[in-house]
């Protein structure tokens, strides 16, 4: 059994913070998240941590690991450098709570600002649609997405820019392209992309695909393709002339 | 939401992080290989010599437009070119595939890293607390891709003419040509091959293919389009690398062929 060094940030809103030094045991199979558990236990028995499902699926013990935005719950102890301290803190694109706790509120604001799926009329008479699996393949993808808000987290429009107020962030570029490319969509959210939500200052990082535990090719497959969109919309003038001329 | 500060200190400033991998690693090297490829191909572009072996053109310089060349499409310089700046034919078309990359989705993210710390790397501090990205003059114009990549498909059909005239090689002694196959002939093939890779696999592509649809079954076209094109966008990274790699080589093969340094051997 070996025994590890923990730094994890302590401190809550509005009151300065510091790392503080924690020891514990270390058995084979153990992840970040059962550490702090242990610690807890042990040692810091008012150390404020989220948590759920510790199976990588309900995205709450989001943190900084070793300075890497990850899950808690998907980091094993055994990948993580053995030669340091291993350092736990919060997301740091949120406001503090307490500890390792962030307040996420704000993405959840964001979401009702994205318009709703508007479905086409049913096409059949019991109200039901019809759709090809081939359609669909496409944003089952984006269905993925735990809101576990790492993606959001190493963004550095978010993160060390602060542009919540003109940009929605990876999380919802994902969840616009679920809406915007699902075959039975007939909602245009194009202007709302450009303007208010800022799709424009992406620059392509791919941070957030490196962060997200579901694999979601995020820069690729989601905010790519809606980088697109907006160009045919607003910056193409001659698919402009095509669309005015075809119809289409 | 107001600008969030928390309890936690700002990791503001180039290079601050909490990072303890060589996160430095691949944004240096983006650093010295486009800086060495931009200084390699500038170079070679005012060289306006030793782009041509037989049968072979270099990719830095087709199509020759102008040029003292039998590859010139329009014959020599033109007469309205200024006396006071140098002349290659060269500058009249690397600007359109210098265009097509320095646009490409992939490249943006990595030079915007690599050359403007925007940032350096992922959870890695900015130098920078401006930052206005693609939504504003001058980045905003990097919306013009997609004309770029209309010119760069024009490049793939001219550098696949090419590759296939690197195949007929002149008989010294009849003067008539014959079908061949030479070191350089693989070169030249090799190069079309992979820029195609890295053409049909952009982004921009991807979506002008099938990707604005959002219902593509019913078109078997399209879909296969689409399907192919997202094939090779998965790998757009390494052919957007290999291709780069593969230009400046095929441009030294030619020179060195060309300056005698090389010989070109014939397989077939």
């Amino acid at each position: 059994m070996a025994s590890r060094t923990f730094r994890i940030w302590r401190g809550e809103q509005g009151a300065d913070g510091q790392f503080a030094e924690y020891t514990t045991d270390i058995t084979e199979g153990m992840v970040v998240l059962d550490a702090v558990h242990q610690i807890q236990a042990e040692s810091a028995g008012d150390l404020a941590v989220r948590w759920n499902c510790k199976a990588g699926k309900c995205g709450s013990c989001s943190a900084e690991v070793n300075g890497n935005p990850r899950l808690m719950c998907m980091t094993r102890m055994s990948d993580l450098p053995e030669d340091r301290p291993v350092t736990i803190e919060p997301m740091r694109t949120f406001p503090l709570l307490k500890d390792l706790v962030t307040d996420v509120s704000w993405n959840f604001e964001v979401k009702k600002r994205i318009k709703k799926f508007k479905p086409r009329a049913p096409d059949a008479a019991d109200g039901t649609w019809r759709m090809d699996q081939r359609d669909v393949d496409r944003v089952q993808e984006f269905r993925k997405c735990i809101e576990c808000f790492l993606c959001q987290d190493v963004c550095h429009v978010l993160r060390d820019s602060h542009k919540h107020d003109e940009f929605v962030g990876p999380r919802f570029f994902v969840h616009a392209a679920a809406l915007e490319m699902h075959p039975l969509d007939t909602e245009d959210r194009l202007e709302e992309l450009k303007e208010a939500q800022g799709v424009g200052y992406c620059n392509i990082t791919k941070c957030c695909t490196k962060v997200c535990p579901e694999h979601i090719t995020i820069t690729d497959n989601a905010i790519i393709p809606l980088k697109e969109r907006v160009v045919d919309r607003f910056y193409d003038p001659v698919r402009n002339l095509f669309r005015i001329v075809t119809g289409r | 939401m107001p600008t969030v500060a928390g309890a936690l200190p700002e990791q503001q400033g180039f290079g601050v992080t909490r990072r303890r991998d060589n996160w430095w690693v691949v944004p240096a090297a983006t650093f010295a290989v486009l800086s060495g490829f931009i200084v390699y191909s500038t170079w070679a572009a005012f060289q306006n010599a030793h782009y041509e072996f037989g049968n072979y053109l270099s990719p830095m310089y087709s199509p020759v437009l102008f040029g003292d060349s039998h590859h010139a499409w329009f014959g020599g310089k033109p007469s309205i070119w200024p006396a006071f700046l140098p002349w290659s034919p060269a500058l009249l078309i690397l600007w359109a595939p210098a265009g097509f990359r320095l646009t490409c989705y992939y490249y943006r993210g990595s030079y915007y890293k690599a050359f403007w710390a925007s940032p350096v790397n992922c959870t890695v501090g900015k130098p920078w607390r401006t930052y206005r990205g693609e939504n504003s003059l001058p980045l905003i114009l990097q919306n013009v891709h997609r004309y770029f990549l209309y010119l760069a498909v024009a490049f793939i059909g001219i550098l696949s003419w090419d590759a296939w005239m690197a195949m007929w090689f002149v008989d010294p002694a009849t003067g008539t040509e014959q079908f061949g196959v030479g070191v350089g002939t693989l070169v030249l093939t090799t190069n079309v091959i992979l820029l195609g890779g890295y053409t049909f696999g952009c982004h921009s592509f991807r979506h002008l293919a099938g990707g604005f649809l959002n219902r593509i079954s019913g078109k078997p076209a399209r879909q296969c389009a689409y399907s192919c094109s997202s094939w090779l966008n998965v790998r757009h990274m390494k052919f957007a690398w290999t291709s780069l790699f593969w230009v400046a080589f095929s441009d030294v093969y030619v020179r060195l062929c060309s300056m005698g340094i090389w010989t070109d051997y014939r397989i077939l």
